[in-house]
């Protein structure tokens, strides 16, 4: 295995002076390509900042962060949107999906807004993401009309769309009933078996983070375990 | 580009009422703002339709001579005819520049004049007269003596003479009577009385008399030339640029209508302004309208721009998106607003059927493309505030909503 994502002495410091909060405490960690790994901590830990600039959202007030080889705390928004479209992927708690699309659509914005346009290719690719996930009777369903399982499958789906080397996901069972969220993890599990996506997944769930090989235990912005 | 003008579509037809709402604010807007355009516009072509519409657009009138002065050999003035004994000025070279004034476009009609004041004598009523004589078959090339008449026809030969209503009531008129003309230089003829005009115009209709070309030769002295030609152009808005171009044709003192009409000019650019202005309100309502409309959308759409920006979406995407609805918004409303205005416009009378005592409002010049052109434009200037606010989401915080 190689390494995927190096970071190192990672600190990130939220308001100033009194109310300066310290986050990440100069956190560092390797992740390998086709691992699964699930982040773990109580909250406050500094999981979802952690997740947040490693999904290059954010940028950490000092360190180190190397994905792919690239050095991307110094690109600009462009070259990282860029970047992230191409190279990650996100699951989030909350599915967030957007509501005046159908499942289809959600799946291919990805890369349909990168191509600018909905290709043909782009629409078989969501269509076998939708089918891989049990969704074949709900292709073409608005997003709004899904059950709360049926949207955080279109969500990996989504995530899985433009075959990102990471996928970062938030809490991405913590919205759903026991049967739902071993159905994702499960899926979860497949793709990162069959095309050896790399899957960081913060959870609460003791359960959730057993069926991941690895548990990265973040406690007090460092990485404790 | 495409995917942009569907996300943007897609956000305006979630919200159907929304947007309906929104395109009828954008039309109501246009419709003032046409309406207000065909309002104004045809407001100034009544007024001006009504002032300047039968009178000479360019006129060509002969200048004053100078004083005649007698000069002695030793260089001292022995003599000064007064201005006024002098005979009446005249365009003597009139015939060959006519048909040279014809060529120019723009003119449509083109009467050579001789004018002067005369006393019209009816047994013992005697009334001072403007004379016109006028060419026959050019009689309603100006002024639409034909429009106007009353009794009789407009026609003119020789010994004929048409007058006004209140001057045939003044004098007891009846058509076929025969009455006494005598020019200001003390020429007089008897004439046949053939036709009587209503004009409106009270000076018109109680104090002008048009007799045939010919006829006032005899009274005036006038064998040859003229002492005015009038012209009549098309567009009586390109008077000051044709004046010009027959100054520089012929040579003659051309005079635009528009010399002299100072204060109507005034009142008509004032009338103008105020359209201006009730026109830019229109746009600026539009502006605020949409700009606020999409502000809104803005912030009920964080959530999912938060998300569109982490799936990959850049900010000029976003920018696009936001612009998009704004261009939609506005062509959808102007295009709506510009076709209402049209249907509302379509039952009032056409410019030439203006009648007192209506709405002059003429369908022609309701500026309906450039509604169209400024309300888009508006529109898409006033989606730059959300587009600026939307590309400045954080999705961090967005995606937290």
């Amino acid at each position: 295995m190689t390494a995927l994502v190096e970071i190192s002495d990672l600190v990130k410091t939220f308001g100033e002076g009194e109310t300066e909060t310290r986050v990440l405490r100069g956190l560092s960690l390797v992740l390998q390509t086709g691992e699964m790994a699930a982040l773990l901590g109580p909250s406050g830990s500094g999981k979802s900042t952690l997740l947040t600039i490693l999904g290059t959202l954010m940028k950490p007030t000092s360190g180190r962060y190397l994905m792919l080889g690239e050095n991307l705390l110094e690109a600009d928004d462009r070259a990282l949107t860029a970047f992230r479209n191409l190279h990650i992927g996100f699951v989030f708690q909350f599915h967030n999906l957007l509501p005046d699309f159908t499942a289809l659509e959600n799946v291919i914005f990805p890369t349909a807004v990168r191509e600018g346009r909905e290709t043909e290719a782009a629409r078989q690719r969501g269509r076998q993401l939708l089918v891989r996930m049990g969704l074949e009777a709900r292709i073409d369903f608005p997003s709004a009309n899904l059950s709360g399982g049926q949207k955080q499958r279109v969500a990996v789906a989504r995530a899985l769309m433009n075959k990102p080397e990471l996928v970062l996901a938030d809490e991405p069972t913590g919205n759903l009933d026991r049967q739902s969220a071993m159905q994702v993890m499960d899926l979860i599990a497949e793709i990162n078996r069959d095309e050896g996506t790399t899957f960081l997944i913060s959870t609460h769930d003791e359960k959730i983070a057993s069926l991941c090989r690895r548990q990265i235990v973040v406690g007090d912005g460092l990485v404790t375990g | 580009m495409l995917y942009a003008l569907k996300i943007a579509t897609r956000y305006l037809t979630a919200g159907k009422a929304q947007t309906a709402l929104l395109v009828l604010g954008v039309a109501v807007g246009v419709f003032i703002f046409i309406f207000m355009s065909a309002l104004i516009g045809g407001l100034a072509e009544f007024i001006l339709s009504r002032t300047v519409g039968d009178i000479s657009h360019v006129t060509i009138t002969a200048e004053d001579r100078d004083p005649a002065i007698l000069i002695a050999r030793e260089g001292h003035v022995l003599a000064v005819t007064e201005r006024g004994r002098a005979r009446t000025a005249t365009l003597a070279e009139a015939a060959t520049f006519i048909p040279l004034i014809e060529t120019v476009p723009g003119v449509i009609a083109v009467s050579p004049q001789i004018t002067g004041a005369g006393f019209l004598t009816r047994g013992a009523q005697v009334e001072q007269v403007s004379v016109t004589g006028v060419e026959p078959g050019r009689e309603s090339a100006i002024l639409d003596l034909d429009g106007y008449m009353t009794q009789g026809s407009a026609r003119l030969a020789s010994g004929q003479i048409i007058l006004g209503q209140t001057l045939a009531e003044d004098l007891s008129l009846r058509l076929g009577q025969t009455l006494r003309l005598q020019s200001s230089g003390g020429v007089s003829t008897v004439l046949t009385l053939t036709g009587i005009y209503n004009t409106g115009n009270g000076r018109m209709d109680g104090g002008s008399v048009y007799v045939a070309l010919s006829t006032a030769r005899t009274l005036y002295a006038l064998p040859q030339g003229v002492t005015r030609i009038e012209i009549k152009l098309a567009d009586l808005n390109t008077a000051d640029a044709l004046a010009l171009r027959i100054r520089a044709l012929t040579g003659l003192d051309a005079v635009p209508w528009t010399d002299g009409a100072e204060q109507l000019m005034e009142a008509l650019n004032a009338q103008a302004q105020t359209g201006y202005f009730l026109k830019t309100f229109a746009l600026i309502t539009i502006v605020i309208g949409v700009a606020s409309s999409l502000l809104l959308s803005t912030y009920r759409r964080r959530p999912e721009i938060g998300i569109m920006r982490a799936m990959g979406a850049g900010q000029g995407f976003v920018i696009i998106v936001f612009v998009t609805q704004g261009a939609l918004i506005g062509l959808m409303g102007g295009l709506s607003g510009a076709a209402l205005g049209y249907l509302a416009l379509l039952p009032f009378p056409s410019r030439d059927a203006f009648e007192p005592g209506t709405l002059p409002l003429d369908i022609t010049q309701g500026s309906y493309g450039l509604a169209i052109i400024l309300t888009l434009i508006g529109a898409i200037l006033a989606s730059i505030l959300p587009a600026r606010a939307a590309v400045r989401v954080d999705p961090v915080t967005a995606i937290g909503q």
